[in-house]
C-alpha cells in the first residue's frame, strides 16, 4: 500500500513522518503522476488558498477529483479538511473544493494564532490529543455524515465512507493512531 | 506564555512551532498595503509580512527603522485571510507587546530593523504569538531557539536582491548539522563551546539530524531560480522582501515564485515558470556596501 501526502504547501513532511513510523510506505504527490501510483490521499494543514491555486496551477484538481469519487480514501486536516468540505465559509470567493464531505466549515473560526491551542479530544477511535492551529469550525454535518470526535460538543473529527475529515493536526502530537485508522480504512477498501 | 484553561492550553511550544510546520513550501511575502497583500495572496502566498517599507528602501533611507504603524498593519489584516506577520527591532520586547495585543500571527526580530539592545533578544517565552529570527550561522540560530524562537531564517542580506548571503547562512548551518550527526558525544562538548550555544541543543541535533524548529530562507531572493536554489539547499520555505513588489511586474513573479517553491526540483516546471517574467530588481553586490551598512552582523 502507497499513500500519498499532498505536498504542495504546509505540513506535508509532518504527515510523512507519521506514515513511516507506523511502517506505511510515503508518496509525496505534487503532479498527476504522482497521484496515480498511490491508493489513498492525505490533505495535510497549510493555508488552503495557497493550495487550492497550486492544485489547479499543478493539474491536480480534477485528476483528484475523480480519484475521491472513484472511492480513494482521503483524510484531510485543517486547512485538508477546508478542501475537502462541500461548503466554505469565510474563504476567498474564488476558492474551490472537491465537495467530498457534506459539511459547511468556516475558514479560522478559532481565530488568530494568539488563540491556537491545544486540548483533549473524546472520540470514538479513542481519546486524542488535539492540536488546533488558526483552526476551521465544523459549523454543520449532513445526513451522511459521522462524528468521530468532538471537544465542547463541538464536532472536530468526522467520517462520510472514506472520507476523513480533522480541523486538528493529528500529525503534531507524536500519536499516529489516527493515521492508522485512515491506514486500515485504505486496507479494507483495497480487500473489496 | 503558555496559559491553561480546563484541558486546553494557549502559546504553548508545539502550538507556536505548529504554525511554522502549516507554512512550510511555502512563500512569505513583504508587503507595505492592503493593495499588495491582496496581490500577494492571489498569487498564492502562504502568509504576509506587514511593513511600512521594503528592505531595499530601507537601505536607501538610512537612519532608525520601526516597528510599523499599527494602522497599516490593522488594514492589512483586513484584507487578507492568510496570517499577517509583522517586525519588531530586535530587543525591542514593547513593540512585540503591541504586535500581541494587534494579533498579529508570527513576529519576526529582524535584524532588518534598527536594534534597540546591543545585548540582549527578547525573552520569547514570554509571549503567546511565536517569534522567528534571522540566523547566520548554527550557533546564533541555536541560541534564538533557546530563547523560545519557533522558526529560523537565515539573515541573508536583506533588501539587495543578491542571495550570495543567505546561501552562505544555509550552508553554514545546514552543514554543521551534517557534521555534528557524525560527531562523537566527547566532541558534542567541543561543538557547544565552539557554537556558544546550549549543549542540550547540540545533543539533540546529534540525535535528530535536524533543527528543532523549521528552517526558512530570506535575504536577497529575487528570482523563481533563487527560490528553488534555497529550497534545495534545505530550506523548508522562503521569504521574499523586496524582489517582489521592487521588480517590474510584481504580481506574475510572485505566482512564479510560488509555483517555483513548490516544484523546486523539477527543472522543467522551473524553466517554464522563470520565462517572461521582466526585468528583476537591480540588486546590489557584496563590495558595493561597506561592512557598516549590513544588516546581517546585527544580533549576538
Amino acid at each position: 500500500m502507497q499513500v500519498g501526502v499532498l505536498a504542495l504547501q504546509g505540513a506535508f513532511a509532518a504527515h510523512s513522518e507519521c506514515l513511516t513510523s507506523i511502517g506505511v510506505q510515503s508518496v509525496e504527490v505534487r503532479t498527476p503522476e504522482q497521484l496515480s501510483s498511490v491508493d489513498a490521499l492525505l490533505m495535510p494543514g497549510g493555508e488552503s488558498s495557497t493550495m487550492s491555486q497550486l492544485l489547479e496551477s499543478s493539474g491536480l484538481f480534477d485528476p483528484i477529483s475523480t480519484r475521491i469519487a472513484d472511492g480513494m480514501p482521503v483524510f484531510g486536516t485543517c486547512a485538508g479538511m477546508i478542501l475537502l468540505a462541500s461548503e466554505i465559509l469565510d474563504g476567498r470567493s474564488d476558492q474551490r473544493s472537491f465537495s467530498a464531505i457534506d459539511i459547511s466549515v468556516r475558514r479560522n473560526a478559532f481565530g488568530r494564532q494568539v488563540d491556537s491551542f491545544e486540548s483533549t479530544i473524546n472520540s470514538s477511535v479513542g481519546d486524542f490529543h488535539g492540536v488546533f492551529i488558526r483552526a476551521p469550525r465544523i459549523e454543520r454535518v449532513g445526513d451522511g455524515v459521522e462524528v468521530l470526535g468532538s471537544i465542547n460538543n463541538e464536532p472536530v473529527l468526522v467520517r462520510q465512507g472514506n472520507v476523513l475529515a480533522a480541523s486538528f493536526h493529528p500529525e503534531l502530537s507524536n500519536d499516529a493512531r489516527l493515521h492508522e485508522y485512515f491506514v486500515s480504512i485504505t486496507a479494507n477498501r483495497k480487500k473489496v | 506564555m503558555v496559559s491553561t484553561n480546563g484541558s486546553s492550553s494557549t502559546g504553548t511550544q508545539r502550538v507556536k512551532r505548529g504554525l511554522a510546520e502549516m507554512l512550510k513550501g511555502g512563500v512569505i511575502m513583504d508587503v507595505v498595503n492592503s493593495d499588495q497583500a491582496k496581490i500577494a495572496e492571489d498569487a498564492g502566498a502562504c502568509a504576509v509580512m506587514a511593513l511600512e517599507r521594503v528592505p531595499a528602501d530601507i537601505r536607501r533611507d538610512g537612519g532608525v527603522a520601526r516597528m510599523s504603524d499599527p494602522e497599516m498593519i490593522m488594514a492589512i489584516q483586513a484584507s487578507v485571510h492568510i496570517p499577517v506577520m509583522a517586525k519588531v527591532r530586535i530587543g525591542h520586547f514593547v513593540e512585540a507587546q503591541i504586535l500581541q495585543s494587534l494579533g498579529v500571527d508570527f513576529i519576526d526580530e529582524s535584524e532588518v530593523l534598527t536594534p534597540a539592545d546591543e545585548t540582549h533578544h527578547i525573552d520569547k517565552f514570554d509571549f503567546t504569538i511565536p517569534f522567528v529570527c534571522g540566523a547566520t550561522n548554527l550557533g546564533e540560530a541555536l541560541r534564538r531557539i533557546s530563547e523560545g524562537a519557533a522558526l529560523i531564517r537565515s539573515k541573508g542580506e536583506a533588501g539587495t536582491g543578491n542571495m550570495v548571503e543567505a546561501v552562505r547562512h544555509l550552508r553554514s548551518i545546514l552543514g554543521d548539522i551534517r557534521k555534528i550527526t557524525q560527531a562523537d558525544s566527547a566532541e558534542l562538548f567541543e561543538w557547544a563551546k565552539r557554537l556558544q550555544a546550549p549543549l542540550s541543543l547540540v545533543q539533540e541535533i546529534a540525535e535528530t539530524g535536524k533543527l528543532q524548529v523549521p528552517l526558512f530562507a530570506a535575504g536577497g531572493i529575487a528570482t523563481p531560480a533563487d527560490a528553488a536554489l534555497a529550497m534545495q539547499l534545505g530550506a523548508e520555505t522562503v521569504f521574499v522582501g523586496s524582489g517582489i513588489f521592487k521588480s517590474a511586474d510584481p504580481a506574475p513573479r510572485a505566482k512564479a515564485i510560488v509555483e517555483a517553491t513548490t516544484h523546486f526540483r523539477d527543472a522543467d516546471v522551473l524553466a517554464r515558470v522563470s520565462r517572461g517574467l521582466g526585468v528583476a530588481m537591480t540588486g546590489i553586490a557584496m563590495d558595493e556596501i561597506n561592512e557598516t551598512q549590513r544588516f546581517a552582523s546585527r544580533g549576538w
